[in-house]
């Protein structure tokens, strides 16, 4: 096989692994810019794959499916939200809560449902996101280097994937360049300076976790109905929290987010394509080695070997008016 | 400064606010039996029934309980110094091998009650190993302890994985486990225990262990409340400057706790693998070291109060077995959702309930006044 | 008497059990500086707070401008005209000035179009009351005066008429205070009404028109500046003559306990707080180390007491050097003598959700005494500090009660307690009176005077120049980190002020 062909088949799926970070990982920016720590971003995307997958079998509508995964996915964030800001419980708690409620409701409905055992039925192509061919595609793939790329690497993806790559730049748009951005990093930094502008604290939090509850559900949506045919038991398998690892590792900035995301992205998609193939100079890596791997750099970059990861000043702290 | 909410007696503060999130929770989860279109209380009965109904029962529900204990003393131990352990699961699942290794290498040499301390030694080490090095990154690096516990519990996975296809599995073997222990990896059952209340052990596994458990919390309550590595911790956990102030060391609390509450997660291997199965299986932990989170929630950092919240966990896997075989629409998978519910109201909700019951408590006891009075100025 | 600007009618607020303000009456007339003074914990920022709508009275009426208003949130009271610089600046450290300027002041959803107007608008104010600074400047960067600018710049770009300011000159040198009120003179003359809440009598005198007095949550009176003096406020304030001297007689100074050289500390940020220090202190003598808070002082006691490291210099306690550019290890420290009352006694000296008898050994709980075998000896540790509760006669009397439930005088008595009773030969304190009632002032103020006669060398650290002149054999002024003076304690105010200042201090360090 020629190298570039190599390169385009790790850099697919690179990009396919990491949508799902990408928008889980934007999620937590959001929330996690607004004040309040989200550890749930893994049920959340779960509850949303989940209520793609039985919306959009039913339905016979992707779309439908996609509405579902975001109205649950809010849902939950709102339950989140409700006990990190409302009631200022712990937040970490909170998240871990949701994720556990999650795994074993999505079980239990799915089988009462669907009786299919752990998964709901698979989905026919008009109820899944179809990928999508760029114009000009087939007709371009002869150019050399240019051809190929375009019509291999950008071209072929499900809409989600695009829209998970343009709300890198939107994100960025939002936070920085308007009003709700400037007031949602503020109530992650000084809640008080919020306060006292006459600016609700407990209304932007909420906003922000809202946000953050939208794009986990497109995440949940494009696991089950773009990566997958519907949605089976445990689908996010640590996903949501490689986003997590991933929304640190960027510092909490949305570009940043972007490339942790497809580094996590492309170490997986790197595991998969070479499992028990020996590599040069390393030999036979087990696989269970390249699984971990990951999870090992996270904690790696966690510990402050590259740069120092500072997150938003008032995370985790519910909000109290002194006194 | 927090509100300061009027002191509670005891029996509410350790009994009613529990119980109150504990009926909150199987509320919830009541309606999501309903939503399946089964009866709620058809399922308690065959929960209750499932979990006490015989002597064999009540053996695998407090066979269970053992286990909770031990990784509910975990969390809670953290909790004390102010510090979230979430690696149980995985600190449980490497301790596994302390556990295998004693019993590989002596189980035909030796009789269970040499064994069996080696094996705990075992299991603390390698559960304390396992959870020392995110302790260590905390205190050194600065890097956030509920993160790398989280990633720690996915590479003990990994390597878990790794050492029972390539390490610890039989020659020949298909299955990803060791071999059976023989007579010196087999921990005796609690016959003589259950025979006292007039009760058969059947065929669950009850065995030993839960006294090292109960044990354990007899020394957790030890430790915390009675030495001064305990006032060190607590300090720590209330207030990290007067900590500081008094001279006590930061990095070396962080790191002395999770080795303390790694070991004691560690101490869970024992119960299935020398006390149930006999090997180490792939997957033994299976989501207990959660579990130990909820415990931990619900009995309120407390041994007294993990120990009657890990037997209500023993009620639930047991009876949620009970249930699953005669309403089979109704998994254990319902178990993991009472988990999280218990999770999200005894811990993340747990001021929702707190002020009207405190109104409540003060009202009928009428001594709010005495205690309320002092406050002021 | 002229239009008023804000009337307060039977304004009734409590947190809980804390009746805050009781039954509050106030006039404010339009286009003055009003003074409010009052102790701490006298109710006055609550009820500025109120009016800032950043709480809600239970009972009351606020009228502005002679309407009546329902101040419901800060939003309320800003479209009213009403802008206020808090205590602790609500900044957002992390944005420049122009973004915490236009955060909740912005006029679109989209940033861009309003923020040329707001830099022009920015100008324009900069321009008109003279409060230059660089609206590209990031918060966390700028001095601290120069932060509270722009704390007033929000106000007004919030078209305040009324600004209200909360103990604003606590945080400057007198320098930046004086500036300050030329600011406030200015803002006067251009028709803004002022509220100045203060505990500073002297500030009351300099700068305001009227003035008016709360004692423990009531309003005992308003004046006209002129016509009181700084006496008849301070009865007002405390309700009874003040004991501006504390009964002590002559030092004895002995030997030298503890000697500080050339003692350097920065803080985390690397910015330098305590500059080349050197002193001594010798036993049987009270040295007050005076000035502005945030000059270096708690970085000075957390340096010699081994919280803090420091990055050059040495210490000497007993003659014998501490370690306090490496690992100077506070429970060691404690060993070898020294007894250290920290300045933030609810973060620092006491652990609040502890029972009283566990405070009563934070720090000491190494010691054999309290030992039985591995185990605390609780019914040592619980015998040992209702020896101390009856001693210091701490209120209530009961060793098992959460430390959260005691009055401030109280918690304070139970860190003194603590650390006096170990029989130390050096004792250092800091704002031994912050938060506590006049009842206990004295208690306390006897009980360092009594460890000073008993021959301890005792370093106290204060913001209120009269407990450092009352208490002190010598005064040391700290400015900017340097020790800029050392002057008896019969030394006049002014004299201390202006090395506070660092105006003498300037020229006396030179030489």
């Amino acid at each position: 096989m020629d190298l570039l062909q190599l390169f385009l088949e790790l850099a697919q799926s690179t990009v396919r692994l990491s949508t799902p970070l990408i928008l889980a990982a934007l999620a937590g920016l959001f929330t996690e810019r607004a004040g309040v720590f989200d550890i749930g971003l893994e049920g959340k995307m779960l509850g949303g794959a989940f209520a793609a997958g039985c919306v959009a079998f039913v339905a016979q509508s992707a779309m439908a499916g996609l509405l579902a995964a975001v109205v649950v996915s809010v849902l939950l964030s709102l339950v989140h939200g409700y006990a990190s800001i409302t009631q200022r419980g712990n937040q970490i708690v909170s998240g871990v809560a949701i994720n556990f409620i999650v795994a074993g409701s999505t079980v239990i409905l799915g089988q009462a449902w669907f009786q299919q055992g752990g998964r709901t039925p698979a989905l026919s192509e008009g109820a899944r996101f179809q990928e999508i061919e760029l114009p000009f595609a087939e007709a371009l793939r002869s150019v050399p280097l240019i051809g190929p790329i375009y019509a291999e690497l950008l071209s072929g993806h499900a809409a989600l994937t695009y829209f998970a790559f343009l709300m890198v730049p939107f994100t960025w748009w939002v936070l920085y360049r308007t009003r709700f951005g400037l007031r949602l990093r503020a109530v992650g930094e000084n809640p008080g300076a919020v306060d006292t502008a006459g600016i609700s604290v407990i209304w932007m939090r909420y906003r922000g976790v809202i946000c953050c509850g939208i794009l986990c559900g497109v995440a949940g949506a494009y696991l089950s109905l773009a990566a997958n045919a519907g949605w089976t038991k445990g689908m996010t398998a640590g996903k949501g929290y490689i986003a997590l690892a991933a929304l640190i590792f960027a510092k909490w900035r949305p570009v940043n987010v972007m490339f942790a995301c497809l580094l996590f992205g492309f170490l997986d998609a790197f595991a998969i394509r070479y499992q028990g193939t020996p590599l040069p100079l390393i030999g036979k890596v087990p696989v269970q080695l390249m699984q971990a791997l990951p999870y090992i750099l996270t904690v790696i970059l966690l510990a402050g070997f590259i740069g120092k990861a500072i997150p938003p000043k008032a995370g985790g702290v519910p909000y109290v008016k002194e006194r | 400064m927090s509100v300061p909410y009027a002191k509670l007696p005891a029996w509410a503060e350790y009994g009613l606010i529990p119980l109150v999130n504990l009926i909150v929770a199987f509320a919830v989860a009541g309606l999501v039996v309903l939503l399946v279109g089964e009866s709620p209380l058809e399922a308690a009965y065959h929960m209750i029934n499932g979990a006490f109904g015989r002597g064999e029962y009540i053996g695998f529900t407090l066979y269970y309980a053992t286990t909770f204990i031990f990784t509910g003393l975990a969390v809670a131990v953290a909790f004390h110094a102010g510090l979230f352990n979430i690696g149980g699961e995985g600190q449980a699942y490497v301790a596994g091998i302390g556990v295998a290794l004693a019993c590989l290498s002596l189980d035909r040499i030796m009789p269970w009650y040499v064994v069996f301390p080696v094996a705990i030694l075992g299991a603390a080490l390698f559960g304390a190993a396992w959870a020392f090095i995110p302790g260590w990154l905390q205190a050194k690096r600065g890097s956030h302890i509920v993160i790398t516990t989280i990633m720690f519990n996915f590479i003990a996975a990994s390597l878990m994985n790794y050492m029972l296809n390539r390490v610890m599995k039989p020659l020949g073997s298909m299955s990803l486990e060791t071999r059976t222990f023989e007579a010196g990896g087999q921990l005796p059952k609690l016959d003589w225990l259950m025979k006292i209340f007039g009760l058969s052990v059947g065929t669950s596994p009850f065995n030993v262990t839960f006294l090292l458990a109960l044990a354990a919390a007899f020394g957790v309550w030890v430790l915390i409340w009675r030495t001064r590595l305990g006032y060190e911790m607590r300090t720590m956990g209330h207030s990290p400057a007067a900590a500081r102030y008094a001279g006590i060391k930061e990095a070396r609390i962080i790191v002395i706790t999770m080795m303390i509450s790694g070991a004691l997660a560690g101490m869970m291997a024992l119960n299935p693998i020398m006390g149930e199965t006999y090997r180490m299986q792939l997957d033994f932990v299976q989501g207990a070291g959660f579990v130990g989170i909820a415990v931990a929630l619900m009995g309120r950092s407390h041994p007294a109060g993990i120990i009657p919240a890990a037997i209500l966990f023993g009620v639930l896997y047991q009876g949620g077995a009970e249930i699953s075989f005669e309403m089979p629409s109704i998994s254990r998978d319902m178990i993991v959702i009472i988990q999280g519910l218990v999770i999200l109201f005894a811990g993340a909700l747990e001021h929702m309930f707190r002020p009207a019951i405190t109104r409540a408590v003060l009202a009928v006891s009428g001594r709010g006044h005495t205690e309320a009075a002092v406050k002021g100025a | 008497m002229g239009e008023l600007a804000i009337e307060l009618k039977g304004i009734d607020k409590s947190f809980g059990l804390v009746h805050a303000n009781k039954d509050i009456n106030l006039k404010v007339r339009k286009g003055t500086i009003h003074g409010i003074v009052g102790e701490n914990g006298a109710g006055k920022s609550t009820l500025m707070s109120i009016l800032y709508g950043f709480y809600q009275a239970d009972r009351g009426e606020i009228l502005v401008d002679g309407r009546p208003i329902d101040i419901r949130d800060p939003n309320t009271a800003i479209a009213a005209g009403i802008g206020m610089v808090h205590q602790h600046f609500m900044l957002v450290e992390n944005f420049t000035v122009l973004e915490n300027i236009m955060l909740g002041a912005e006029e679109s959803r989209i940033l861009n179009a309003g923020i040329a107007r707001a830099r022009a608008e920015l100008k324009r104010l900069e321009r008109e009351y003279a409060l230059e600074v660089d609206p590209d400047a990031v918060i966390e960067e700028l001095p601290v005066g120069l932060q509270q600018r722009v704390e007033i710049l929000k106000a007004l770009y919030r078209k305040a008429d009324i600004l209200i300011l909360d103990e604003p000159t606590g945080v400057l040198t007198p320098a930046e205070a004086d500036h300050l009120f030329r600011i406030l003179e200015q803002l006067k003359a251009q028709g803004k009404t002022i509220i100045l809440i203060t505990h500073k009598l002297r500030e009351i005198m300099a700068i305001t028109d009227e003035v008016s007095v709360m004692r423990r949550g009531e309003m005992v009176a308003t004046r006209e500046t002129g016509k009181t003096s700084v006496e008849e406020l301070a009865e007002l304030m405390v309700g009874r003559r003040v004991l501006l001297r504390v009964q002590k007689g002559e030092a004895q100074p002995g030997d030298v306990k503890l000697s500080v050289e050339n003692l350097t500390v920065r803080d985390s940020r690397g910015v330098t707080m305590v500059d080349n220090v050197s002193f001594d202190l010798r036993a049987g003598e009270i040295v007050g180390i005076a000035g502005v808070a945030g000059n270096g002082q708690s970085e000075l006691l957390e340096a010699i007491s081994g919280i803090r490291r420091a990055v050059s210099g040495s210490v000497l306690l007993n003659s014998e050097a501490i370690d306090v550019t490496g690992n100077a290890d506070p429970a060691e420290l404690r060993a070898r003598g020294l007894a250290h009352v920290p300045e933030d006694r609810h973060h620092v000296g006491l652990v609040l959700k502890f029972e009283e008898s566990e405070n009563a050994i934070l720090g000491y709980h190494d010691d054999p005494k309290y030992r039985k075998g591995f185990l605390l000896d609780i019914d040592a540790i619980r015998a040992d500090a209702e020896e101390k509760i009856e001693k210091y006669d701490i209120r209530p009397p009961n060793a098992r009660l959460k430390t959260a439930n005691f009055s401030g005088g109280n918690q304070q008595k139970i860190v003194l307690a603590r650390e006096m009773e170990r029989d130390p030969d050096v004792l250092i304190i800091g704002q031994p009176t912050r938060g506590v009632d006049v009842g206990a002032i004295e208690f306390i103020h006897k009980r360092i005077i009594e460890m000073r006669d008993q021959g301890k060398a005792v370093l106290l650290v204060s913001v209120e120049l009269d407990e450092i002149r009352a208490l002190s054999d010598r005064i040391l002024v700290m400015f900017a980190g340097r020790v800029v003076g050392e002057r008896a304690p019969d030394a006049s105010e002014g004299e201390l002020g202006l090395l506070m200042a660092g105006v003498e201090g300037r020229k006396e360090a030179a030489e």
